[in-house]
């Protein structure tokens, strides 16, 4: 089990029971998703260590961090750990909370500094102490601060849960800088399947304390037995390039294995690589190709699966265009007088595509 | 002439040493004590707390009359003492010295209790996070976040083992230069009629106890850290 997180912990408090066994990738954005009550934070803080869990058994990939007879503490796992809310020590400046993870940083991060600090763009307000900080401003040096011990594997437990709408958006684009920027694996708790479509590489669903789904994010995405319920915000999220821009109608072409997509340009770069997620309510089926609507994006795709949503009048069907999945949601009427099924062609219309 | 004769004096500057010892015995002692009570789910936790708030509420002639039968030729400190070839504590100044610190302890146990039970777990864990060790954590961010709880318990450990003389008069007796501290000395004065120079000491006293409390209640309002302040009363 090479460059792999093993996680396995069984925990009852109460009435609650937490039994998660888990192999998690060594690189990119693992979400671990459920909804409050789940046990999300537990499972984080266990591989932490911030939880002594008897019984429990963690692995990073070659060194054992508990087992039977094993407990690393906390302070000897090369984690880095960004807490829901502000954590920065009070008596420190910004600048000072940074330089008390690069002083007890295992490798020497000094080099660093500048990249981290322009790269969360807190470069004004170092000379500040944290009652003087905005929380978008606290979480963003606490995340620096994470960055700077050098960690090899960084737990985030809802860094953006306690920040109103705006602030969310401010630190969200940085995130995706961490994504795409560093090679440093990422465990990532949220509630949030915004987050989770920004975000995750990997998502693993938790639903009372168990494991309902572990595995590739577009895959787990376009399941039609979703394990938990989405409702309006099941659908599905995709990687493509923007291959060409229209300024005349401000829009931009983009490209999937599936095929071409037209959406609106929020201004994305050529050879840009983004994500898009293409919303299940979001796409109606036809059996043939219609060329007389207002609706853009009309793909072919092979039907995979189709199955009753959580309301009787409402299927969900999965879809295959080129190597991408997608889920489309209809009135299972529809898909009744259609006589969908499993191996068939249909045309794909796709109303609306939003890059995350 | 000065304004306090050689035998005030004395007994002013022996009063001066026994706290600085005391205090600074306490709050090593405290420390761990404190920490184990604000961390604790354990079910000593509240017979552990009973005993150090104990001294607070037991008049001082009974916490000093069980001393001084424990530190007797046959009791089990006295025992202890003497096998160290240490003789017996009573009438002596270490006895005084012992014999302050149980009576203290609550004044000083109790602002670090506080301070490091409204410092909560996440600063700690944060710093477990950030490759802090238990020691690194506790004189990097423990000590600078409760700051106010310990200037608190030193000055109150101090102030109150300077005002203190039940205790005293039990097992130190009046012994000047070894056991006869300024609340011993103003008794003696009154006694012997000699008002003016127990006016002289009381005074000083009372003067030198607003002063601290008037210190404290300053430097803890400025550090803002309402939860930190004295809080004694507060059990």
């Amino acid at each position: 089990m090479n460059s792999a997180i093993n996680i396995n912990v069984q925990l009852t408090r109460g009435s609650f029971q937490l039994d998660a066994e888990l192999q998690l990738p060594g690189h990119g954005v693992s979400v671990i998703y459920g909804h409050s009550g789940s046990g999300k934070t537990t499972l984080l803080r266990c591989i932490a260590g911030l939880e002594k869990v008897a019984g429990a058994r963690i692995q990073f990939k070659n060194t054992l961090w508990q087992n039977d007879n094993t407990f690393l503490p906390t302070y000897r796992r090369p984690l880095a750990y960004v807490f829901q809310e502000a954590s920065l020590f009070d008596h420190l400046t910004a600048k000072k909370n940074l330089e008390f993870a690069i002083k007890r940083a295992e490798k020497n991060s000094t080099d660093d500094f500048d990249k981290t600090v322009s790269l969360l763009g807190i470069e004004k307000i170092l000379n500040q102490y944290p009652s003087e900080l905005s929380g978008g401003e606290r979480q963003r040096v606490a995340i620096a601060r994470a960055l700077l011990v050098k960690p090899s594997l960084l737990l985030m437990d809802e860094p953006l849960a306690s920040l109103d709408y705006q602030r969310k958006q401010e630190i969200l684009p940085y995130l995706e800088k961490l994504r795409s920027e560093l090679k440093l694996p990422i465990i990532y708790v949220s509630h949030s399947i915004d987050e989770v479509a920004r975000l995750a590489d990997h998502l693993v669903v938790l639903n009372q304390g168990k494991v309902v789904s572990s595995g590739d994010i577009q895959a787990c995405l376009a399941r039609v037995d979703l394990p938990i319920n989405l409702a309006e915000e099941a659908g599905s999220v995709i990687s493509a390039s923007v291959v060409e821009k229209d300024s005349e109608w401000q829009m931009a072409k983009v490209h999937f294995s599936g095929g071409e997509l037209w959406l609106r340009d929020n201004g994305a770069t050529i050879g840009q690589e983004i994500r898009v997620r293409i919303l299940a309510r979001d796409i109606s089926l036809a059996l043939s190709e219609h060329k007389d609507s207002s609706i853009l994006n009309i793909l072919p795709a092979e039907i995979i699966n189709t199955a009753i949503d959580q309301h009787r009048a409402l299927t969900l069907v999965q879809l295959k265009l080129g190597n991408d999945l997608l889920l489309a949601r209809i009135s299972t009427r529809s898909a009744t007088h259609m006589q969908l099924k499993s191996g068939m062609p249909v045309w794909v219309q796709i109303k609306s595509v939003a890059i995350v | 002439m000065s304004f306090f004769s050689a035998g005030d004096l004395q007994a002013i500057w022996l009063t001066l040493k026994l706290a600085s010892i005391v205090t600074i015995i306490l709050l090593v002692i405290s420390t761990p004590i404190a920490w184990w009570l604000a961390r604790t789910q354990s079910a000593w936790k509240g017979c552990v707390s009973a005993l150090v708030t104990l001294p607070l509420v037991l008049p001082p002639s009974v916490l000093g009359f069980y001393l001084l039968v424990m530190m007797g030729p046959e009791g089990p400190l006295g025992i202890i003492t003497r096998s160290l070839g240490l003789g017996t504590l009573a009438f002596t100044f270490n006895g005084l010295v012992v014999g302050s610190v149980i009576y203290s302890l609550p004044f000083v146990v109790q602002p670090i209790h506080n301070a490091i039970e409204a410092l909560g777990r996440r600063p700690i864990e944060v710093a477990a996070t950030l490759r802090a060790g238990p020691w690194d954590t506790f004189f990097n961010v423990v000590l600078p976040l409760t700051k106010p709880g310990f200037v608190t318990a030193a000055v109150l450990g101090f102030a109150h083992t300077v005002g203190e003389f039940g205790v005293v008069l039990m097992i130190g007796g009046n012994i000047p230069g070894v056991t006869q501290v300024i609340s011993v000395q103003i008794y003696e004065h009154v006694e012997a009629m000699d008002y003016l120079n127990a006016h002289r000491l009381a005074a000083a006293m009372l003067i030198f106890s607003f002063v601290v409390l008037l210190a404290l209640y300053t430097f803890n309002k400025t550090k803002k850290k309402v939860n930190d302040g004295p809080k004694v009363l507060e059990l």
